[in-house]
């Protein structure tokens, strides 16, 4: 390996172990701290979940106990829906706009102190039972105030991120003036954008509605108007939660693989198309909802199916790009380019089964999207299977596959077991099916979901009988998960602390076979589609919200759990 | 956009993509347009904290009624934690028009294998229209998170064989 002049100069000007250059330092370690506090709550959660498996199941009845199942379930869900989630995206963003553009936030650790405080604040009522609401919290049921103001903190400290990856993309167009930004940086800053408009919604519903009730400032709440607001955010949510898998699928998986991009124009469009159509469209959680009309739904079920779009592009480009690394790799014929792929390298694997996982959770979702069959399957297991199969499945393993492939760049050292994370990544997979295609079928045979116990339908026995077989896979396919969780991390910690330094510590993300030189405005920038998601918010969202201030309501008082 | 790079098979697989969403939205509109189903969407307000004392969701008023047209009214309210009242008959293959109402919390009620699934939301009336196929007993399950005796809280309905 020669030394390159570029090279030395890098190393020259940078004290750390991997050549950074300071502002590369700087977005490595803030990005570092975030990234491990986002693993850390996945440590914490996933044991949670095994819980809640194997308490649920009645194969265990002496671990069986309401109060800390509800305990666990609002606490496992807050830790890997909002804290991983969060944490992750905003330390692979600041990694991402230091590498990309090569720009300094403003604001890192301020928002990642906001979130951790915000953090803290929600986790004390939760783990000691005073926030027993789920990680949706639903009112009139109320929690402690602490853990809405944790949960709002955890928020706002994501919103100096959001501000910090838009102002480092507009300082970066500005002296590069037409030229395309790096798609990456592009695809991480219009997720930033999704999440400032995504979190509007639930913010809306917090300091409206559920702090002034939890604070004793307002006595009654009107609970439609809490659930409209919330189903703002939790569609979109997930798209934010998904999206920096589809990047860690775009930009590491081909190069990793050993190949190209298919397009870098195609991983735009999806990205502009997933923002579009993800937050106008959360009134599928409210189908069966009584305070919105069956217009509405339908018009936000007309996009519900649009959000497919991006997705099936992903996919298509995905699969295009691996294709292409397979056939340079010698691989002949309509399938033989599969088999030439190196599985054993952790990030094609990675790729792949996010992908298996993708198509099978993604019909589920498009069976979802349609009125008609979610009345059949509302609030049964089959939503938690099909959530875990896309968030906990698809989406998690790119999380994990991207900490791999950034751990030892950050660091400078290399990764401490290669073998053991290509064991952890098929463990990870065999359990996340094992687990929610039986979930799924549960919820077809009528299983509803959030519940701690199912004996209690003893009245109907021909239930219990068609559901234990699938509540055995359940909770054994919830040990493999966790057992590959704990591998994961243990991976993790000794890449952290390893000796043997990485001899490529580089960042480079996949390069398109055609290098766009010049791109159409609404695909380099995010005003166009800043405009549009207002007039598009303003058609699906407008009416349905301030219905609530025109109708004659009745207000609910709160509830405790 | 004619700076753009596209390659023939992303066009063809866009079109595909294209063929597909018309399949799912022509599906949705012929059962919105061709059978009239809807999912349960009334946006009527009530107030939860005084259901108990006058009305239709009155004790004295709840239960199944049979309308002059041959269908039938089920008319519960849902309260930590049960249906009330706890149990319900109607016949197999006639309409039923389900009104829910919450003293409370939120609540779901789900009947296994059927389209009965509705949330019932403190100040709203759910409205469910529906028919029941398959005599024999279900349990009406509520299905969201409505406090710690949540697990609990179920009912049953008898559809009787009727006529077919």
């Amino acid at each position: 390996m020669s030394i390159t002049a570029e090279h030395a100069a890098g190393l020259a000007a940078s004290s750390s172990r991997n050549g950074a250059t300071a502002i590369q330092a700087y977005g490595n370690k803030l990005g570092l701290w975030n990234m491990w506090v986002a693993f850390a709550a996945l440590a914490l959660g996933l044991p949670m979940g095994l819980f809640q498996a194997a308490e649920r199941s009645g194969f265990f009845p002496g671990i069986e106990n309401t109060a800390v199942y509800f305990a666990s379930t609002s606490t496992h869900g807050v830790l890997l829906a909002f804290v991983l989630t969060t944490f992750f995206t905003m330390g692979w963003g600041y990694h991402t706009m230091a590498h990309s553009v090569n720009k300094k936030p403003f604001f890192g650790w301020t928002g990642f102190w906001v979130s951790l405080i915000g953090t803290v604040m929600a986790a004390i009522p939760l783990l000691t039972g005073y926030a027993s609401v789920l990680y949706t919290f639903y009112p009139p049921e109320m929690a402690h105030p602490s853990f809405y103001l944790g949960a709002t903190l955890l928020v706002v400290g994501s919103w100096f991120w959001v501000a910090d990856m838009i102002i480092a993309m507009t300082q970066w167009k500005k002296e590069n003036p037409g030229k395309p930004v790096p798609v990456i940086m592009f695809m991480f800053t219009i997720t930033a954008l999704l999440w400032g408009w995504t979190s509007l919604g639930v913010a809306a519903e917090s300091v409206f509605q559920l702090l002034p009730v939890a604070f004793g400032i307002s006595p009654t709440i009107d609970v439609g108007l809490a659930r409209t607001l919330f189903s703002w955010t939790l569609h979109a949510i997930v798209y934010f939660w998904l999206m920096p898998a589809y990047i860690a699928m775009y930009m590491i998986v081909p190069k990793e693989a050993g190949g190209k991009l298919f397009s870098d124009e195609f991983a735009r469009i999806a990205f502009v198309l997933l923002f579009i159509f993800s937050v106008p469209i959360g009134f599928h959680h409210l189908y069966v909802d009584p305070q919105q009309a069956a217009g509405w739904k339908l018009l936000h079920m007309f996009g519900t199916f649009m959000v497919a779009v991006p997705t099936f592009i992903t996919g298509f480009t995905v699969l295009a790009s691996m294709e292409i690394a397979g056939r340079l790799r010698g691989g002949k014929g309509l399938f033989g380019w599969i088999g030439a792929l190196d599985w054993n390298n952790p990030f094609v694997l990675a790729g792949g089964l996010a992908l298996l996982m993708l198509t099978v959770g993604g019909w589920g979702g498009v069976l979802n999207a349609s009125y008609t069959w979610d009345v059949m399957v509302h609030n049964t297991q089959w939503i938690t299977g099909h959530f875990h199969l896309i968030f906990g499945g698809t989406t998690v393993i790119m999380y994990l596959a991207a900490a791999y492939w950034l751990w030892p760049k950050i660091t400078g050292n290399q990764l401490f077991s290669r073998k053991m994370a290509v064991t952890q990544l098929w463990m990870y997979f065999v359990g996340m099916v094992v687990l929610t295609l039986p979930w799924h079928v549960l919820g077809i045979y009528g299983q509803p979901r959030r519940v701690s116990a199912t004996d209690q339908y003893s009245a109907f026995p021909e239930y219990a009988q068609m559901w234990g077989l699938y509540e055995a896979l359940m909770v054994a396919g919830a040990v493999l998960v966790v057992l590959s969780g704990f591998m994961f991390v243990y991976n993790l910690l000794m890449t952290h602390f390893n000796k043997t330094p990485e001899a490529n510590t580089k960042v480079e993300y996949a390069a398109a076979i055609h290098e766009p030189m010049r791109l159409p405005n609404v695909l380099n920038s995010l005003s166009f589609w800043n405009w549009a998601m207002l007039a598009y918010m303003i058609l699906s969202y407008g009416y349905p919200i301030v219905q609530f201030f025109f109708m004659e309501g009745h207000h609910t008082i709160p509830w405790g759990v | 956009m004619s700076n753009i790079h596209i390659d023939p098979l992303e066009k063809r697989w866009l079109w595909s993509i294209g063929g597909m969403l018309a399949v799912f939205w022509g599906v949705q509109i012929y059962f919105a347009a061709a059978e009239n189903l809807h999912p349960p969407s009334n946006v009527e307000t009530i107030d939860s904290a005084k259901l108990h004392l006058e009305g239709e969701f009155a004790e004295e008023n709840l239960g199944v009624k049979k309308e002059a047209d041959g269908s039938y009214t089920v008319t519960m309210v849902a309260a930590r934690y049960g249906f009330y009242p706890q149990e319900i008959e109607v016949p197999a293959n006639t309409p039923v028009k389900l009104r829910i109402a919450s003293f409370d919390v939120l609540h779901g009620v789900h009947v296994p294998f059927s389209n009965m699934n509705t949330m019932v939301v403190p100040g709203y009336v759910s409205e469910v229209h529906t028919q029941f196929n398959t005599p024999g007993s279900f349990p009406m399950i509520c299905n969201e998170y409505c406090g710690l005796g949540h697990d609990y809280m179920y009912s049953k309905l008898h559809v009787t064989a009727g006529k077919s």
